[in-house]
């Protein structure tokens, strides 16, 4: 094993890492301000993704379908959050995840009959093809370029939320909500905007992922999958904690993958080593949540002390 | 009675009459995955089907399709539906093996024929095999066998290898490694449904290999060719039908250009019946046919055949109509062996780009006549 190696798989936990951020942003802020569960926050992933490739086929431009994603994500977010969560603040949890999941169904399916059953071409955007030489390693134009995009996105969400009068209120929300609405905040337009700005970054991340993955219905999944286990780390509600969390669970889960392989290959035979190494690898990241658990049960950023 | 009401009692009367006076169709339940993510190698599988009933122009076969949503318990719930309720005598359709696991053994039981258009699962194909269960697809170690075989001939001597942790993926690295006869520069298991390769292809840059073996099917082989054609690693890719079929190649787009996928069929296979086919496809449903297409046309084709010769309700007569095999398959020479698996050719297929659309062309053959190791174990002559 060499520092290239391990530099390069360092650099893929960071941009998987980040990509999980954007995804875990959204979903944190949601629950933290309308305590509601979001499952389908992975459709709006999947929303992004898709308008994304529609609409870079159309034009030829990625920049436009990125742009097409995020506006298409963020108006089913709003959509959504008006027609059918606005009636679920008040219920309690299992009947958020229920309506939630129904909407999973309903979004997976819509895309089909929309886009059809196999899945769409996202090309990179030809500016970010190649590679470029770190030194240590090659590395992909592409993936340096989505670990900066998600730096600079969270970068703007703590200006977003420390420095503006949105942000306050946001903050506020996740604090006081009778307190904010006596104050005379519209807190209904408040919950709308905070739930698109979320769907808004989910489709913002299944773009720019989608440019390297797989277009197709019930991507979003396994991703929310993850992002659940990020903001369970982090603490729920605190955009701090997700960016902390998304960082350990990208990072732990890209060296696990090719670490214990190798480490079991020591004392194990190849094949063998390679299927118990994938196995514990893919249970790792639920190990750590478990720590973290036992350790502090709100989370590494508790919002609610 | 008024005239209108007469005429109505009449008229479905007659219909009666004529109904019976022909052969009653037999009922086809056919099983398949047309949502979620695996739809489209159920869209295809079922369009493939229908298509070969539409070409032949008969109605001895009443098609009833049902979406098992890529769930084994779901599947097993239609499949006794549709024998309980529908009177289905044949079953079909599956994609996954995991599904044909949960669904074959209990189908066939209850003697009812199931033909499997897709999924080979080995369980089926050595001990497990029954007289009630067909496969008109492969078993599937054999596609990654020939896969090993013609990295012989392309003279490649240290492979990395790669599937994803699930038995399908263990029977490929198994059946890939079976006839590959030069050394492994790594062997890796990533996790079902990964989308994020990275991590695996910065271990395939520093492992020193000449080629790499995949089996990576749908959304993930998509997701891993992507990322291998930003990566800047360049070595050559040979893998099954599976990762570079029709279904999957215009969302991988230039990057599968070049890679060699192993098949017992492919578009531009030159005979009467292939021909027929690939242009009856592409005007039915306005795109290439994908490999599963191709099997689910054979598949009915085979119950048309059989059907033709022997009469369903003599089950003996009509199992003996079906390993008979006689019809036109569009993969050419078609046969089963003793388990009831085909002994077939298999063809090394380059992916290409003809007029601008990604599709694949034969390039060598790996195997001629090839049965599975299995078939060894299984009882029946």
């Amino acid at each position: 094993m060499t520092a290239a190696l391990l530099f390069e798989q360092f650099l893929n936990g960071l941009q998987f890492g980040l990509m999980l951020f954007l995804m875990s942003a959204g979903l944190t802020l949601v629950f933290g301000v309308m305590g509601l569960i979001n499952l389908a926050h992975g459709s709006l992933f999947m929303i992004g993704a898709f308008f994304c490739a529609a609409a870079a086929g159309l034009t030829g431009n990625f920049w436009l379908g990125l742009a097409a994603g995020m506006a298409a994500a963020a108006a089913a977010g709003a959509l959504i959050e008006m027609t059918v969560l606005r009636r679920l603040y008040s219920r309690d949890h299992l009947d958020q995840v229920l309506a939630t999941y129904a909407l999973i169904l309903i979004l997976s399916e819509g895309t089909k009959i929309l886009f059809g059953p196999f899945p769409l071409y996202l090309d990179v955007p030809p500016l970010l093809t190649g590679t470029v030489n770190l030194g240590l390693t090659e590395y992909p134009l592409y993936r340096l370029a989505l670990i900066g995009f998600g730096l600079l996105v969270a970068v703007g969400l703590w200006f977003l939320i420390a420095r503006t009068r949105l942000g306050v209120r946001i903050r506020a929300g996740e604090n006081d909500r009778e307190m904010i609405a006596a104050l005379g905040v519209n807190i209904r337009a408040l919950y709308t905007v905070v739930f698109a700005l979320g769907a808004g970054l989910a489709g913002m991340a299944g773009a720019l992922v989608g440019a390297v993955q797989s277009v197709q219905v019930g991507m979003g999944e396994p991703v929310l999958i993850l992002a659940f286990v990020v903001i369970v780390i982090g603490g729920i509600g605190s955009i701090r904690g997700a960016m902390v969390g998304a960082l350990m669970v990208g990072i732990i889960d890209t060296m696990g993958r090719f670490l214990l392989p190798r480490i079991f290959a020591t004392f194990m035979e190849v094949n063998q080593a390679s299927g118990v190494g994938a196995a514990l690898a893919s249970m790792l990241i639920y190990l750590l949540m478990a720590l973290v658990l036992v350790i502090k049960p709100k989370g590494l950023f508790p919002i609610h002390g | 009675m008024t005239l209108h009401k007469t005429l109505l009692a009449g008229a479905s009367a007659l219909a009666l009459s004529t109904g019976a006076a022909m052969a009653d169709p037999v009922t086809v339940g056919l099983i398949t995955t047309l949502s979620g993510g695996g739809a489209g190698l159920g869209v295809d599988i079922r369009d493939g089907f229908q298509l070969a009933l539409d070409m032949a122009g008969t109605d001895a076969i009443h098609l009833v399709v049902e979406d098992d949503g890529q769930r084994p318990e779901a599947a097993v719930q239609i499949a006794d539906r549709m024998i309980q309720s529908e009177g289905a005598q044949i079953l079909t359709g599956i994609v996954w093996s995991n599904l044909a696991m949960a669904v074959v053994p209990a189908v066939t039981a209850q003697d009812v024929i199931y033909i499997s258009p897709n999924a080979g699962p080995s369980a089926l194909a050595g001990a497990g095999c029954t007289p009630n269960y067909f496969n008109a697809a492969y078993q599937n170690d054999t596609m990654h066998e020939a896969a090993g075989e013609y990295a012989n001939t392309l003279g490649y001597q240290n492979a990395f290898i790669m599937a994803p942790n699930y038995p399908a993926g263990v029977d490929a690295l198994t059946g890939f490694k079976r006839f590959f006869q030069g050394e492994l520069a790594g062997e890796v298991y990533t996790q079902l449904g990964q989308t994020d390769f990275a991590a695996e292809i910065a271990q395939i840059r520093a492992s020193g290999a000449d080629s790499i073996f995949i089996f990576e099917p749908g959304g993930m082989g998509i997701s891993f060719m992507r990322q291998y054609a930003q990566s800047g690693v360049d070595l050559p890719i040979i893998s099954a039908a599976f990762t570079f079929s029709q279904d999957v190649l215009p969302a991988v787009g230039d990057a599968a250009l070049g890679v060699i996928n192993t098949a017992e069929w492919s578009p531009d296979m030159d005979n009467e019946a292939n021909t027929a086919f690939v242009a009856g496809f592409q005007e039915a449903y306005d795109r290439l046919p994908s490999v599963y297409a191709a099997q689910a046309f054979d598949t009915a084709n085979l119950i048309l055949s059989a059907l033709n010769a022997a009469d369903i309700s003599d089950l003996d007569a009509f199992r003996a109509a079906l390993r008979a095999a006689d019809f036109d398959a569009v993969r050419g020479e078609f046969a089963f062996g003793n388990n009831q698996h085909p002994i077939q050719n298999y063809y090394a297929r380059e992916v290409v780009s003809v007029d601008g659309v990604l599709t694949n062309r034969i390039v060598g053959t790996a195997f001629e006549n090839h049965q599975d190791v299995y078939a060894a174990d299984c009882g029946m002559e």
